[in-house]
């Protein structure tokens, strides 16, 4: 039987571009949010509140955040492959670092989808 | 597993003392892009909660301003500004050379020094917003 390395990067290409192209979009929400806040420039919980409360903004929000997780995923994968080199603890520290950021995420829906 | 110890049985560099190494610009953008992403990784939680206190109630609005009142919770605020500073400018400097734009070696030192020309300098703007 073919033997398989259970951790390491099986699409490289794939992964690169990925990282590349939310890394984009991410800076596009970026620029957006800073536009946004400095002309609504809000000064209590009702001008804070409203930044977000437009379905618009919930979506960009949302998409920026799942943006994240994937970049992040690839990104501090890359670092565990750098510096982690027995088998075990690395696939222990990639499935610890994918629930990390899956918490996250539904910690991030709860806040924007309540 | 054979492949591995292949590579492993090859010669290593010889100056791998960290104390020993001089890291030009562009090593240095790149070490502190790995690690203001690991920060901003590991951060992910408290900017959620944070996050959900701003947005969930009115209560909580206000109870934020004793939570930023806190002297390490401003360090670490101000940090993260920093993080995401630092992040975002090598980040677009990445996304040029990987076009093939300034991959020279004097436009990629040039671009190096450009990175902290501008993250810095927001990062101490951050800083000062924060604390003042």
């Amino acid at each position: 039987m073919r033997k398989r390395i259970v951790v390491g990067a099986h699409y490289g290409f794939r992964d690169w571009l990925g990282q590349r192209v939310t890394a984009v979009l991410m800076g596009l929400y970026t620029v957006l949010l800073l536009a946004v806040l400095i002309v609504a420039r809000p000064a209590d919980y009702l001008g804070w509140y409203g930044i977000f409360s437009p379905v618009w903004m919930k979506i960009a929000t949302l998409t920026f955040i799942a943006c994240l997780l994937y970049h992040a995923w690839v990104g501090v994968r890359d670092i565990w492959m750098d510096y982690v080199k027995p088998t075990g603890l690395r696939l222990v520290l990639e499935v610890g670092t994918i629930v990390w950021l899956v918490a996250c995420g539904m910690w991030a829906l709860k806040i924007f989808l309540q | 597993m054979t492949t591995s110890s292949v590579k492993a049985a090859r010669p290593r560099p010889k100056h791998l003392d960290l104390t020993k190494i001089r890291l030009p610009l562009p090593g240095w953008v790149s070490i502190m892009h790995r690690i203001s992403g690991a920060a901003l990784f590991l951060a992910l939680p408290l900017l959620l909660w944070l996050l959900d206190m701003s947005l969930g109630t009115e209560v909580g609005f206000d109870a934020l301003a004793g939570v930023f009142g806190q002297w390490w919770m401003k360090l670490i605020l101000a940090g993260l500004g920093w993080a995401y500073l630092h992040h975002f400018c090598a980040g677009v400097r990445y996304l040029l050379l990987d076009m093939h734009k300034g991959v020279d070696l004097a436009s990629a030192r040039a671009s190096a020094a450009a990175v902290y020309f501008v993250s810095v300098p927001l990062a101490a703007l951050v800083a000062w917003r924060v604390f003042l």
